[in-house]
């Protein structure tokens, strides 16, 4: 192997090639390997999230399983406007936008308390363990935590209406059965789930923080407080406002897998959202151009927001993906 | 000098004891399920228990995993879970590979880029997606719970960043010298060094697969293919067994509260398997990700 090597570089010496033609050579020979490497993901992603795009067209169809594309009448903007009158659309609309954003409040706010009060934390078997328990319920899937909350959550025997009945003697809370209450259970059992994982982020960005300064800060006589006023929190800032602006896309994601493994019928009113509405309306109640129009305006808001939302941390934050 | 101040250490205590509290707050369900699982039916149904089993008994884990149902379904999810990961795995690390060269390296490297920039941004819908893997014909297959979750472009961008930041460019280039191709040098090279972020990502792709549920509803109409997840989805969440072929007397077992309990945990079980190695990496994997300089 070693006099192979030596061979070829006491080659490419005498024939003094220039180590740019070397790299020219390495480019323009061997690209086709790097196109068939692309091969399986480029053919995946074409079948099954480029094929699907032109029955986009349903969206502006009146379309008929049993008349196919060919047949289906061409409607323009019809089911959009059923969209925006029709009373059951709106309000999952409004569901959504309130369920989403306020989701999206507490999944910043919340995590960078927790990340504030965990850097403070000096012994790091305690800091350790807190992080492994507050990592999980990340991982775990909403229909095994839709499960354990069905259970907990229960009018009669559900451990969280004894717990309240013995403390405070409160009556036993309709959680999953009241809209109001539904949507709190909702936004605090996601927070819950997820304020964890989403303190990562930004415990990684406080170790980053330069230590001169906060020995420096103590030397001016400046205590704990105001070392978190003035100088972790502001170092804090450029992240913060790149998880804000990203977060922007998911204003229409109020979180299907949650919502769809807590709701029934009696809270339908203020706990349904745009995708399991799609789902009921379209693959259950076979109104497939309705539910494909209603899905492609929360697509393209969606879409909107998200590129929003990069350019927006690309300018505020210097953050670049890809 | 401050940190030694009397409030400051009023307010370590309170976070110590704050932290703490939370650090069980987040736990505490699970092993509250677990709890009853091996709780007597009787202690369960009187709300008795706590985080402690009480009148311990493995009835409810008899029951369960006696069930030919469950037992099928924790089969389904099994398999599903180690094809869909090795299927997603090599489609990602090959385009990864070749994703994480330069783009004067690789002619066409941004058409890649917006080609799967786009699929992240945008997407047919559920409907249209249906519809397609309707008139494929897999339905009822395990394709069409794998296939279609294949490629995780969040994933693409994390492995191509670890190839980029973990592979020396020099490694690479002498092992060109010595005549290795793409080929020799993405599974001589590149995979031995990145083990350790492959086997990141590898472990997010089974707990995405084996997590996932709703593919099944809807792609699979023969309740026998369900996996785990679905399954539980059906059974536990929506209590629906009208899909299960099952007789009365195993309905009646399968909804005993010990007996669901049982089930739900097992089928967190898999997750908390992988949750250590999991955890060793995932952090230095979501900042390498996501906080590019």
């Amino acid at each position: 192997m070693a006099s192979n090597v030596s061979l070829k570089s006491a080659k490419t010496q005498t024939e003094a090639v220039p180590a740019i033609k070397v790299k020219q050579k390495w480019n323009m020979k061997r690209n086709w390997p790097l196109h068939v490497l692309m091969l399986p993901a480029v053919l995946l992603a074409l079948i099954f999230n480029y094929a699907p795009l032109p029955g986009i067209a349903m969206a502006f169809m009146d379309f008929k399983p049993y008349l196919g594309f060919a047949e289906s009448d061409w409607v323009g903007f019809d089911q959009f406007r059923r969209m925006i009158t029709f009373e059951d659309s709106r309000q999952v609309i409004w569901n959504t936008l309130i369920i989403a954003s306020l989701k999206i409040i507490f999944h910043i706010i919340i995590p960078i308390v927790f990340a504030l009060l965990l850097n403070e934390v000096r012994k790091m078997a305690f800091k350790r363990t807190i992080q492994t328990f507050v990592y999980l319920p990340h991982f775990l899937s909403w229909v095994i935590l839709g499960g354990i909350m069905l259970d907990m959550l229960s009018v009669d025997g559900g451990i969280i209406n004894m717990l309240l009945g013995k403390l405070f003697g409160t009556e036993p809370i309709f959680f999953l059965g009241n809209g109001d209450w539904f949507r709190f259970t909702v936004i605090a059992s996601d927070v819950w789930k997820d304020f964890g994982f989403g303190a990562v982020i930004f415990l990684a960005a406080l170790s980053g923080i330069n230590p001169d300064l906060y020995e420096a800060a103590t030397i001016d006589g400046a205590n704990r407080w105001h070392q978190v006023i003035y100088i972790t929190l502001p170092s804090l800032l450029p992240i913060t406002v790149v998880v804000a602006t990203l977060a922007l896309g998911n204003i229409l994601n109020a979180g299907f897998d949650q919502i769809f493994n807590l709701y029934n019928p009696l809270v339908y009113e203020k706990g349904d959202i745009i995708d399991t509405y799609v789902y009921r309306m379209g693959l259950l109640g076979g109104e497939f151009s309705f539910a494909t129009a209603v899905g492609l305006f929360k697509s393209i808001v969606g879409m909107i927001l998200i590129v929003t939302g990069y350019r927006l941390a690309y300018k505020f934050a210097g953050y670049r993906i890809f | 000098m401050h940190y030694k101040s009397l409030p400051y250490t009023i307010f370590t205590v309170c976070n110590y004891i704050f932290l703490g509290l939370l650090g069980i707050l987040c736990i505490a369900p699970l092993v509250h399920i677990l709890a009853i699982s091996f709780s007597g039916q009787a202690a369960a149904n009187a709300n008795l228990v706590g985080l402690l089993p009480i009148d311990f008994t493995a009835d409810a884990w008899g029951k369960t995993l006696g069930n030919d149902n469950f037992i099928g379904s924790l089969w389904n999810g099994i398999s599903r879970t180690v094809l869909g990961t090795a299927i997603s795995m090599f489609c990602l690390v090959c385009a990864a590979y070749s994703l994480s060269k330069e783009d004067h390296e690789f002619k066409g490297r941004k058409f890649y880029v917006a080609f799967f920039v786009f699929i992240m941004l945008f997407n047919g819908g559920l409907i249209p997606t249906y519809i397609l893997v309707q008139n494929l014909g897999l339905i009822n297959t395990i394709w069409a719970l794998v296939l279609p979750s294949a490629i995780n472009v969040f994933n693409l961008i994390l492995l191509l960043n670890f190839f980029r930041t973990g592979v020396p460019k020099t490694l690479e280039e002498a092992a060109f010298m010595d005549g290795a191709n793409h080929f020799r040098i993405l599974f001589s090279v590149y995979l031995p060094i990145s083990l350790p972020a492959m086997a990141t990502i590898g472990l997010f792709t089974m707990v995405g697969q084996w997590n996932s549920w709703f593919d099944g509803l809807i792609y699979l109409t023969d309740a026998t293919k369900y996996p785990l997840s679905t399954f539980l989805q059906t059974v536990i969440v929506q209590q629906d067994f009208s899909q299960m072929n099952v007789n009365p007397d195993e309905v009646k077992n399968l909804s005993e509260r010990t007996v669901k309990s049982a089930q739900i945990f097992i089928g967190a079980i898999p997750i908390l398997m992988v949750y250590p190695f999991l955890q060793k990496y995932f952090v230095k994997g979501m900042v390498l990700g996501s906080v590019k300089e």
